[in-house]
């Protein structure tokens, strides 16, 4: 780790000030910052550590019915607040499916949308990386391409973005609130991330020296707290990264879906979501054709980056599963696996329930 | 210029002048005052052997810097046992056998902690198992450990139900 500078700035505005020396970076749980300075893929000259700001760390309800969540929120947090879990289920399911218990206790909301890829070329200082140092290449496109991008990518970069949290929140349209030396601006969550181009290997669409200050959930999107669910392929049944991931939710109207929301994780450089995919669901009932329609739609122009061809397949068969689960209804309590495809009753399961 | 920071480690006071920064709590923990119960794994979030509870929470202290827990108030395994008196996690594991080598249990046992303080435990193995897989035990100890959790936050329970 890089010898750094250490602040604690005690207002917004100081920090944002503070922000402008080079080589200055925001620190909030740590848990992506600290670990990637271990490996020497981040280097900051100094610090800024925004995990005590002030009123960074509420969840409130607005006039609205929009639901404004600070940065400095924990993930552990927001997905146990009782109201927050009831109006936002598939939110609440990403985020328990996300790392484990610690580290979602330590995880910010901030820290969470900003985190960087685990493409393992860009987490080697040795390997030839675009994102870590532009121009350099891409050593993942003839590498190890389990965990890249099967859609939106280009020969600059194939990476994917990690997250779950920002699968859903992509799916429910969250608007980002960023300050910076310029002022406040809303940013839609889906341009925070961008995609890779012909010369650019994509990344956040943040300024040097701007800080995510809160996130908001528009009116609308309470009303698929009824039928939502995330679902999430790991290699391991609990602490994996997503190989696929897919938040499906609905709006229905008797037998009908009146409107879909539908992204997925794991497979491209931010959550992928399609109007296309959505309008094909919007009118109809939550039949096997309308569905497998929809997944179609959603991997439109999907291609692998490398030997990654079946998380195509996957993504097409995990957007049904969760779509007939999330016709099927929310659940009523959480999952004991959250987002997990294995069922969760100890008897189906063939356990007893007192070991 | 040195940073100076004050933990409250298991009830005691601790002024700490760091020279450096970069310390993690799980350096100063170790190497600044010498409790050594907490261990080092992976140093990176992977394994959970460096779990501690700040404030009540549980988290790996490897990913944090100490300077970041200024004033906090900080438990490691040191921090339970009264005397011979064992906590009741550290007698579960004991009784169900939830080690072999036992480098990962300090952290396991401030994790199963952690999780009966949170509330959400209940007596569904599964459910318990989710709740700890930040903490990997090399020797596979597993079924030992869901018991112990399923254990003590059914006496702690009971514990709380009688004196309330
Ligand atoms: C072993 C392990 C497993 C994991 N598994 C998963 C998983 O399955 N799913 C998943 O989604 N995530 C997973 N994670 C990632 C984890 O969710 C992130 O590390 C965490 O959310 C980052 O939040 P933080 O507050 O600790 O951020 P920090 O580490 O403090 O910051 C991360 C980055 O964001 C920037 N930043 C932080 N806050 C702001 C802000 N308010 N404004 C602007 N920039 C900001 C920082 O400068 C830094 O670049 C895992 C992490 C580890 C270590
Ligand atoms: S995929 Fe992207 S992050 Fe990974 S090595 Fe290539 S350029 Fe770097
Ligand atoms: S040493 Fe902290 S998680 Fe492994
Ligand atoms: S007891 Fe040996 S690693 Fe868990």
């Amino acid at each position: 780790m890089n010898l750094f500078e250490y602040l604690r700035p005690a207002s917004l505005d100081e920090a944002i000030a503070a922000a402008r020396a080079p080589g200055a970076t925001y620190l909030a749980g740590g848990t992506n910052l600290l670990d990637l300075m271990k490996i020497g893929v981040q280097t900051p000259r100094t610090i800024i550590d925004i995990s005590r700001l002030p009123g960074l760390d509420r969840i409130e309800r607005l006039a609205d019915g929009a639901t404004r969540v600070g940065a400095m929120v924990r993930n552990a947090d927001l997905a146990r607040d009782a109201d927050f879990a009831a109006n936002y289920p598939a939110v609440a399911e990403a985020l328990l499916s996300g790392a484990s218990a610690q580290l979602r206790n330590a995880a910010s909301l901030g820290g969470n949308l900003m985190q960087q890829t685990r493409c393992s070329y860009f987490q080697d200082p040795h390997s030839a990386c675009n994102r870590r140092e532009p121009g350099s290449g891409c050593a993942a496109l003839d590498g190890e391409t389990r965990n890249h991008a099967v859609i939106g990518w280009s020969d600059q970069c194939i990476a994917t973005h990690p997250s779950d949290f920002c699968v859903p929140l992509a799916a429910l349209g969250a608007v980002v609130e960023v300050a910076g030396p310029g002022g406040t601006r809303d940013l839609p969550i889906a341009q925070l991330h961008m995609l890779p181009d012909a010369t650019s290997p994509g990344g956040t669409t943040l300024a040097p020296g701007e800080m995510i200050t809160g996130l908001r959930l528009p009116p609308e999107a309470a009303a698929f707290r009824d039928n939502a669910r995330y679902l999430k392929l790991r290699e391991r049944t609990s602490f994996a990264f997503a190989v696929v991931s897919v938040a499906a939710m609905l709006r229905m109207e008797g037998d009908v879906i009146a409107e879909a929301r539908l992204a997925l994780g794991g497979v491209a450089a931010q959550p992928w979501r399609r109007a296309e995919a959505e309008a094909v669901l919007a009118g109809a009932k939550p039949g096997d054709d309308a569905i497998a329609a929809a997944a179609e739609a959603l991997m439109a122009g999907a291609r692998p980056s490398g030997d990654n061809a079946h998380k195509i397949t996957l993504a097409k068969r995990l957007i049904q599963k969760a779509l007939h689960l999330a016709a099927a209804g929310t659940p009523a309590v959480m999952p004991a696996l959250p987002a997990s495809v294995f069922t969760s009753e100890p008897a189906e399961r063939g356990e007893p329930a007192d070991v | 210029m040195p940073l100076s920071i004050s933990l409250i480690v298991n009830g005691e006071q601790k002024d700490i002048a760091l020279e450096d920064p970069r310390a993690t709590l799980l350096d100063v923990l170790r190497d600044r005052i010498g409790l050594t119960g907490t261990k080092k794994g992976c140093d990176r979030g992977q394994c959970g052997a460096c779990t501690v509870l700040i404030d009540g929470r549980r988290i790996n202290s490897c990913l944090s810097l100490a300077a970041s827990q200024d004033g906090a108030e900080i438990t490691t395994i040191e921090g339970l046992a009264a005397g011979d008196d064992l906590h009741p996690v550290q007698a579960a594991f004991i009784e169900t056998d939830g080690f072999q080598c036992g480098y990962c249990t300090p952290g396991q046992i401030m994790s199963a902690l952690g999780l009966i303080r949170e509330g959400i435990a209940d007596d569904d193995p599964e459910r318990i198992r989710e709740a700890m897989s930040g903490n990997i035990c090399r020797c596979a100890a597993y079924q030992g450990i869901t018991e112990a959790v399923i254990k003590a936050n059914a006496r702690m329970r009971d514990t709380q139900e009688s004196q309330s």
